[in-house]
């Protein structure tokens, strides 16, 4: 590569010049035209020959310049990266995942948090459930055992009545079975002395008496 | 028209180092093609050989890029 | 870019990628301010703006400038630890800061006017030259004589290893070349063909097609910038994994 730079080098006057002559579409290279008008300016007619070989990154007199430079870039641009750009980018990203994390975890510790303060609500919804159903079965008790109370003192109420009744009707009937007696007893007695029969009162008592077990059968 | 039968030469020679840089196409195509069809097949593996496309678009690439220097060699440093 | 002089149109693609001293004219030395210099210079700041003053709130919730940034460290970070594994991890910060260069560099020469430092095989061969030695320095230093064992593949039946250590070296010895030209290529490239689209815009009757083209061109290359910052640091953690566990 190098022994076709010099050549090149070498070479050049001859093969610019031809080129440029009289074509439709001329390929000037740098040279053809800047080394023309620089040939006064530069007055170094070595450097121009030179620089007119054709490709300028095949201009070997220039390389030693671009080494030099881009290695100084290179280093500077190297020290800089890597004693400030770096650790700060890394610092940067582990800061972002350890707050990624921290709040990860705090998302994690929230939702162990509600989760508690859910099951501690379950909990109290059911002992709160768990009373109502208590007060109402115990209202209940209580209900029916007034109700049961009243029933009974009814029950009694009436039993009582009945039997007032009964005793009633029994001392009514029994009135009117004397009653019927005497009214019977009179009437025959009238009827007799009223036939002028001399009415016998036992013997009254007794025709009485079995007619009217015969009637109050 | 003027020159010499050198020069001709290497106008031709340059010329026909632009074949180089289409079969160079030709390989970058192949390489980008290829691997279209494999990612269409397996869409979930494509994304790990980004790379391995790039290497090898990379390599198609050069040898173009190889005949285009000798081009600018004949060009100007002959 | 382009000047239509006398019906011909004029391309200078290249001109963009050309190292001038800052200050003057003169010869480029070692020393020499540049715009490449004032780029890489621009390119460091843009990372540290994001990185260190992005995070300057260090908040909990992140604003848009933290979030970039935490973005980048957990890409980049995953992405070590998913391919090199939990001990790749100690290469963190260096893999971060290749990573961050290449897509603020990338990025930054898409401003209109600017420079590309990553465009410039010097650049990039200098960071894959890193990663190389370090990551060979890496191999011998964890495993010693075992490092080898990458090239000496004892899964393979003995009569072909040979072979397979001959194309594993080549293709170990390989690795810094095609990182350092596939991050330049794609960038000259890139920046090459949106000058050249730029320049048709010099003729009206294809002006409308050659901006739209400008349009998606740059759209494409903003992707583009970001993919090879990826996967020049995704293949850096494959060297780094092999370094680390050479065997398997």
């Amino acid at each position: 590569m190098i022994s076709l730079l010099q050549g090149a080098a070498t070479t050049a006057a001859e093969t610019t010049e031809a080129p440029g002559a009289g074509d439709e579409i001329v390929i000037i290279t740098e040279s053809a035209t800047h080394g023309a008008e620089t040939h006064s300016v530069y007055g170094d007619a070595a450097h121009s020959a030179a620089e007119g070989a054709g490709l300028p990154q095949l201009d070997i007199t220039t390389f030693g310049n671009q080494i030099f430079w881009l290695v100084v870039t290179l280093v500077v641009l190297y020290l800089v990266l890597s004693r400030v750009a770096l650790p700060r980018i890394a610092a940067v990203l582990s800061d972002r995942q350890g707050a990624m994390t921290g709040d990860l975890m705090a998302a994690e510790e929230f939702k162990q948090r509600a989760r508690e303060a859910e099951a501690a609500y379950d909990k109290a919804l059911a002992e709160a459930r768990g009373e109502a159903q208590r007060i109402v079965a115990a209202n209940r008790a209580e209900i029916q055992a007034e109700l049961n109370n009243a029933i009974a003192r009814a029950d009694a109420e009436i039993a009582a009545r009945t039997a007032e009744s009964e005793t009633r009707i029994r001392e009514i009937r029994a009135t009117a079975e004397t009653d019927a007696r005497e009214v019977a007893q009179e009437v025959t007695a009238a009827l007799v002395a009223a036939f002028g029969g001399n009415a016998d009162n036992a013997a009254v008592t007794a025709a009485v008496d079995s007619r009217m077990k015969g009637a109050m059968q | 028209m003027t020159g010499d039968i050198a020069e001709l030469g290497q106008y031709i020679g340059v010329g026909l180092t632009a074949f180089g840089m289409g079969f160079a196409a030709l390989g970058v195509g192949n390489v980008a093609g290829n691997f279209l069809a494999g990612a269409l097949r397996n869409p979930s593996a494509a994304a790990g050989q980004t790379a391995t496309l790039f290497i090898g678009m990379a390599f198609a690439e050069a040898l173009g890029i190889f005949s285009f220097l000798v081009a600018l060699l004949l060009m100007f440093a002959v | 870019m382009a000047t239509a002089t006398g019906g011909g149109l004029e391309f200078h693609p290249m001109d963009q990628f050309v190292v001038r001293p800052l200050f003057g004219d003169g010869a480029v030395a070692w020393y020499t301010p540049t715009n490449v210099t004032l780029w890489l210079f621009l390119t460091a700041l843009a990372a540290i703006a994001v990185l260190v003053l992005g995070t300057r709130g260090r908040a909990i919730v992140p604003n848009r400038a933290q979030s970039v940034a935490e973005l980048a460290y957990g890409l980049v970070y995953k992405m070590i630890e998913d391919i090199a594994g939990k001990d790749g991890l100690r290469y963190f910060p260096y893999v971060l800061t290749l990573f961050m260069f290449i897509v603020f560099a990338n990025l930054l020469g898409l401003v209109p006017m600017a420079f590309t430092v990553t465009s410039h095989i010097a650049v990039t061969g200098i960071l894959a030259m890193a990663v190389f030695l370090g990551v060979t320095i890496i191999g011998f230093v964890k495993n010693g004589a075992h490092f080898l064992d990458l090239f000496w593949i004892r899964s393979a039946p003995l009569a072909v290893r040979p072979i397979l250590a001959v194309i594993e070296v080549i293709s170990y010895f390989v690795r810094p070349l095609s990182l350092s030209i596939r991050l330049a290529g794609n960038m000259i490239a890139g920046h090459a063909v949106i000058k050249v689209f730029a320049g048709f815009a010099a003729i009206a009757a294809v002006a409308p097609v050659a901006i739209i083209a400008v349009v998606g061109m740059y759209a494409f290359e903003v992707l583009v910038a970001f993919v090879q910052a990826y996967v020049f640091t995704i293949l850096t953690c494959v060297y780094l994994k092999d370094a680390l566990h050479p065997s398997h």
